[in-house]
């Protein structure tokens, strides 16, 4: 074990380091409790007699962004996209991988495509044709939602299917199971672990998201977390630090609290999407 | 089992295919066809050939943000992975508490750009303060401290990527180059180094499109300020859009220039570092 010793400074230096690290957040934490005034002027300092103000910026935070309305909105479209990107996508990954015709194979090499394509690319016309569809709510982007997500997902399914072998799909075919039941009772259950990682990393996308809904949804109506964040900031630029602190934290939690419990699944799905992609 | 496949198209494909539509192939076509026309919605779209493009090119805010974002991207592509390749090769010396640092460095990545935008804002204006200065003073405090974020956000990230590369490479070639007497920096030279470039190859790509594409952290910590000096390009073009009435058509032309510019470079980094890519 002489190896371990010889690593006790790097231990140390990573150590200072990972500290620095997390000190951003920290800072944010420690400002979330200060009087306005306090936070421009002294964003360093702790929070002492004269700057703290207990839960008064989250309070006014909540109040002023409807910071829970935000967060269900957010939740919902988050986790709906999620589901929906996932059934939809892996069965059509399926099928283009086990029919061999011209639409199919259009359909895989526009998939890569459109995983180059810049967002502001088909922002415009992406924003008007979803007005002309109505699909300006919570429901209805889940369509744009599985449409622009769609590129990843079905190459990372069948990069995934095609690993499969095929000989288990025409056993089950062969003992009377139809192309549905084959899908959700034999290739389903082999396709877990790729499941768990295009859902992660569609998941961190849509949660962080903000230009696509910012333009797609009717924004008087429906709000997620990062344009309500947006929507702190003033006409002129003024913004109330008291209240971002607070709502910045509340934007943090739940995020830190999903990656503590998921952590080896986040980890593992972006290696194996970098792998693929 | 091929022919019967076939009945089943609408259950299997045609979801997905009809959103794949709603959501990219549609908007991307009329995308490229409204940059050659003069229009406020799309519904009133008239044909100019190539006005909208010619205008691209004398409009000094898209030049300088152009400029900007290449010179951007060159800074954090090289920075990032510089940074997360030599933290990867630490970790990997078995030191302990390697699983900790892991999660700390890689938790940027899940906090949205926005939320990271604002997080930068106060630290930086706080540092500032001391000089007398804030964020905005000027356009170089912006370009770095957008490149320190993305520094800050991405490097966990890369870093994660890198691990990977560098676990699958076999002992075995290590123990024969520790027999063959090679020092430390011969080793990764000529092992280490050629036998990860696929994740090198992965991982520039990556920073390459993330920093071309880079939108939501440059409106959080600048947006812009001072006076547009510290607008990329994804912002521009946005800007375009919707802060200059008359201006969609060119905003729709930036668009194209800018996609077609993510795709040369990419194709052309690709083919860079994949020529250096050795078989095992």
């Amino acid at each position: 074990m002489e190896k371990t010793k010889k690593h006790v400074g790097l231990t140390v230096f990573f150590s200072i380091f990972s500290v620095i690290y997390v000190l951003p957040i920290l800072i944010v934490v420690l400002n979330a409790f200060k009087k306005k005034a306090y936070i421009n002027r002294y964003p360093f300092s702790m929070p002492d007699e004269k700057s703290f103000v207990g839960l008064e910026n989250f309070v006014e935070g909540i109040r002023k962004i409807d910071f829970f309305s935000a967060f269900g909105y957010s939740l919902f479209i988050t986790v709906a996209s999620v589901a929906v990107i996932l059934v939809c996508t892996s069965m059509c990954a399926w099928y283009i991988s086990r029919r061999d015709s011209k639409v199919t194979k259009a359909m895989y090499y526009l998939c890569i495509f459109s995983m180059v394509v810049p967002f502001q690319m088909v922002m415009f016309t992406l924003s008007k044709l979803s007005d002309m569809l109505k699909l300006g709510n919570p429901v209805g982007i889940i369509i744009v939602y599985l449409g622009f997500g769609a590129g990843l997902a079905v190459f990372m399914f069948c990069g995934f299917v095609k690993n499969i072998p095929i000989e288990i799909e025409e056993a089950a075919t062969i003992d009377g199971c139809s192309p549905l039941q084959t899908f959700f009772k034999v290739v389903f259950p082999v396709m877990k672990p790729t499941y768990l990682s295009v859902g992660i990393l569609e998941t961190m996308w849509i949660w962080n998201d903000y230009l696509l809904p910012l333009l797609v949804l009717n924004i008087k109506k429906y709000k997620t977390i990062p344009i309500a964040i947006q929507y702190l900031k003033g006409g002129y630029g003024s913004i109330d630090w008291g209240a971002m602190m607070a709502m910045l934290v509340l934007a943090i939690i739940p995020i830190i609290l999903f990656y503590l419990v998921c952590q080896k699944y986040i980890i593992e799905g972006v290696i194996a999407g970098a792998v693929k992609g | 089992m091929k022919k019967s496949l076939k009945k089943y198209f609408p259950i299997f494909m045609l979801p997905t295919f009809l959103a794949f539509c709603i959501g990219f192939i549609i908007p991307f076509g009329m995308g490229i066809y409204l940059s050659f026309c003069e229009f406020t919605t799309v519904t009133n779209a008239t044909f100019v050939g190539f006005k909208n493009y010619m205008k691209v090119f004398t409009d000094a805010t898209f030049l300088h943000s152009l400029w900007l974002t290449a010179l951007f991207t060159v800074v954090s592509v090289i920075l990032i992975n510089v940074l997360a390749y030599a933290v990867a090769l630490l970790m990997t010396k078995g030191i302990r508490g390697t699983n900790i640092f892991r999660t700390v460095f890689f938790m940027p990545n899940l906090i949205g750009g926005i939320v990271l935008g604002y997080i930068w804002q106060l630290i930086f204006n706080g540092i500032l303060q001391y000089f007398g200065r804030t964020l905005t003073y000027s356009a170089s405090y912006g370009f770095w401290g957008l490149v320190i974020l993305m520094c800050w956000q991405q490097v966990g990230y890369m870093m994660i990527i890198y691990i990977a590369g560098l676990q699958s490479i076999p002992g075995d070639l290590y123990e024969a180059a520790e027999i063959d007497g090679a020092s430390r920096w011969q080793t990764l030279k000529k092992i280490t180094l050629p036998l990860s470039m696929p994740s090198i190859t992965i991982c520039t790509f990556l920073s390459v499109t993330n920093g071309f594409k880079l939108f939501d952290q440059n409106l959080a910590l600048t947006n812009g300020q001072p006076s547009d000096k510290t607008e990329l390009l994804a912002l521009n073009i946005y800007n375009t859009f919707y802060g200059r009435t008359g201006w969609e058509g060119v905003g729709q032309a930036k668009s194209v220039i800018f996609f077609l510019l993510v795709v040369v470079i990419a194709l052309l980094q690709l083919s860079a570092t994949r020529s250096k890519e050795v078989q095992q």
